[in-house]
């Protein structure tokens, strides 16, 4: 079926809009130099910066869906007081800048912070500027895509699945288990993907709450930044990357687990 | 449903698919010019500003100048710009403060200055070898380094060699940032090599994560110190381990207001200038 011809104004706006995106994109693809491209993506400090950016989006996601699935499961299935404010607050990352949320971690979990100072005291331990930060700036801006996206999946989750498996004696958590869980491994997939894709691309929370060393808490998009000053070819080629891989993981997604049409 | 629907709107709906597939071309192409235009729109204002520096009799100062200085000029900067809207009632300065290596970068990229201060001549050098300065640039001001401790040394560091000690938070600026390159020149001339905690994107960063009690020391300059004085105290380095920074100063070229640019330019090199530098605990150039 063929979709009726849009308005000259509306197809005329969209083209902008869609040069607004590709216009970067293109100037990144420009500006590559394609011949030293591979070697400027194999110097130490993007080697290392690409191996830690690895390492903290999937911790984020490991704790994302650790933390997050229990969490959209309660908002999809249990109608507690207050729910409406607990879901705004567990994903409040998601429109607030990041670097606000890095001055919160760090008056939470930093030295002299709420907690962190306890955490100091009592423990010997300290956030900032630790791998751990960056893992927890990470968690902080990324898990809020999966809790949304994982919540969605189970409340189209037909009930009757689950009543039928109480009818048959499984308790509640063998429930979760064994039916919920593998009927929402779809969006399950899409939340921890997506989840994974903005933890890879986070700056402004990692750079306040954990600071900017290479190998301990400089990922990708902190080299970038500082890159554009020194070795710009290096940063730009980094750029790429991230585009790519975040691209790819929008139509891949898109494609076979976002109902988004 | 909306009754007011022009029919103009529905007309169009009649045509063939060919003409169809013609007519969303053309709107692509219509999409271009647009683009094409807006493009051009934005450089625009540069060269249709004639008005205020073609007429060649003196008027008065108007308008407004854009200052991107490195982020430890930024009390002193901000009050040159109070002290010259009293002089020249009716001008406005704005300022972008950040590492002059950031700003450099920025500036180079097309980013709208007016005025550029680096906290060292590399980064400057960067902006003439670019061919995008209007006036030689000129050294203003110096600046020494300290150590930047919480307020009453609790840590009780005396010098360089204390930063080496293990348990300590320290931190730099980034390597590219002025200010992080001076304290690595200092560090080397002291022969202590130290392990920071991380690497700032710029002084004033540093400062701030002193002044928040996340690390318990860094390498700033004498003027951030001042500027934070109830957060944190400084300490000396002794002046053999030293480095002096140099700020220069340019007018950037395609400035939309040069008369104003050199107006703020001027000031801090007159007398009047180098005084208020003074107070924040600049030192002659």
């Amino acid at each position: 079926m063929r979709a009726a011809r849009p308005p000259l104004v509306i197809a005329a706006l969209a083209a902008i809009g869609v040069a607004f995106f590709a216009l970067p994109l293109a100037g990144l693809v420009y500006r590559v130099s394609w011949q030293s491209a591979l070697s400027d993506l194999v110097t130490p400090e993007a080697l290392s910066a690409l191996r830690l950016s690895l390492v903290v989006s999937v911790a984020a996601t490991v704790l994302g869906l650790l933390l997050g699935v229990p969490l959209a499961w309660m908002y999809a299935r249990v109608a507690f007081p207050g729910r409406n404010v607990v879901r705004a607050l567990t994903t409040l990352p998601m429109v607030l800048p990041p670097v606000v949320g890095g001055v919160a971690l760090l008056v939470a979990f930093g030295r002299r912070g709420l907690v962190g100072e306890w955490l100091d005291a009592g423990f010997g331990l300290r956030i900032p500027f630790t791998t751990a930060a960056t893992v927890m700036a990470a968690t902080f801006v990324s898990m809020p895509f999966l809790v949304l996206t994982v919540e969605a999946g189970i409340r189209s989750v037909d009930r009757r699945y689950e009543e039928a498996a109480r009818t048959l004696g499984a308790s509640q958590w063998r429930i979760f288990r064994q039916v919920t869980l593998p009927l929402v491994a779809p969006s399950l997939f899409a939340g921890a993907v997506l989840c994974w894709a903005r933890a890879l691309g986070e700056f402004g929370a990692t750079i306040t709450f954990a600071g900017n060393l290479p190998g301990v808490t400089q990922t990708l998009p902190l080299a970038v930044y500082i890159g554009m000053e020194t070795r710009p070819e290096v940063a730009i080629a980094l750029s790429l990357v991230l585009v790519l891989v975040s691209l790819g993981v929008l139509v891949a997604l898109r494609d076979r687990y976002l109902r988004l049409d | 449903m909306s009754s007011s629907r022009s029919p103009a709107v529905q007309r169009p709906r009649t045509k063939t698919k060919g003409s169809r597939r013609v007519h969303i071309r053309r709107l692509f192409a219509v999409a271009l010019v647009v683009v094409a235009a807006a493009c051009g729109g934005a450089s625009q204002p540069a060269t249709s500003s004639l008005a205020p520096t073609g007429a060649p009799t003196p008027e008065p100062l108007a308008g407004a100048v854009t200052v991107f200085a490195g982020s430890s000029l930024t009390d002193a900067f901000k009050k040159a710009g109070d002290q010259l809207k009293l002089k020249y009632p009716g001008t406005d300065y704005r300022f972008n403060f950040g590492s002059s290596s950031t700003l450099a970068t920025q500036i180079i990229n097309g980013a709208p200055a007016d005025v550029f201060a680096s906290a060292d001549d590399t980064n400057m050098q960067k902006i003439v070898d670019a061919k995008l300065n209007d006036s030689a640039p000129a050294f203003f001001v110096g600046n020494r380094l300290e150590i930047a401790v919480a307020a009453g040394n609790p840590k009780q560091i005396a010098g360089f060699a204390d930063l080496a000690k293990p348990g300590l938070i320290v931190v730099l600026a980034a390597p590219p940032v002025p200010a992080g390159k001076y304290a690595l020149e200092a560090l080397q001339k002291a022969g202590v090599t130290i392990k920071p905690a991380s690497q700032e994107v710029d002084v004033r960063a540093v400062l701030n994560k002193v002044a928040l009690g996340e690390a318990d020391a860094g390498i700033v300059y004498v003027t951030d110190v001042m500027s934070a004085a109830a957060h944190v105290t400084g300490v000396d380095i002794p002046e053999q381990h030293q480095v002096i920074a140099r700020y220069p100063i340019a007018i950037v070229r395609d400035s939309k207001n040069p008369r104003l640019a050199k107006a703020y330019v001027d000031y801090l090199l007159s007398a009047e200038g180098q005084r208020l530098l003074a107070e924040f605990g600049f030192s002659k150039p």
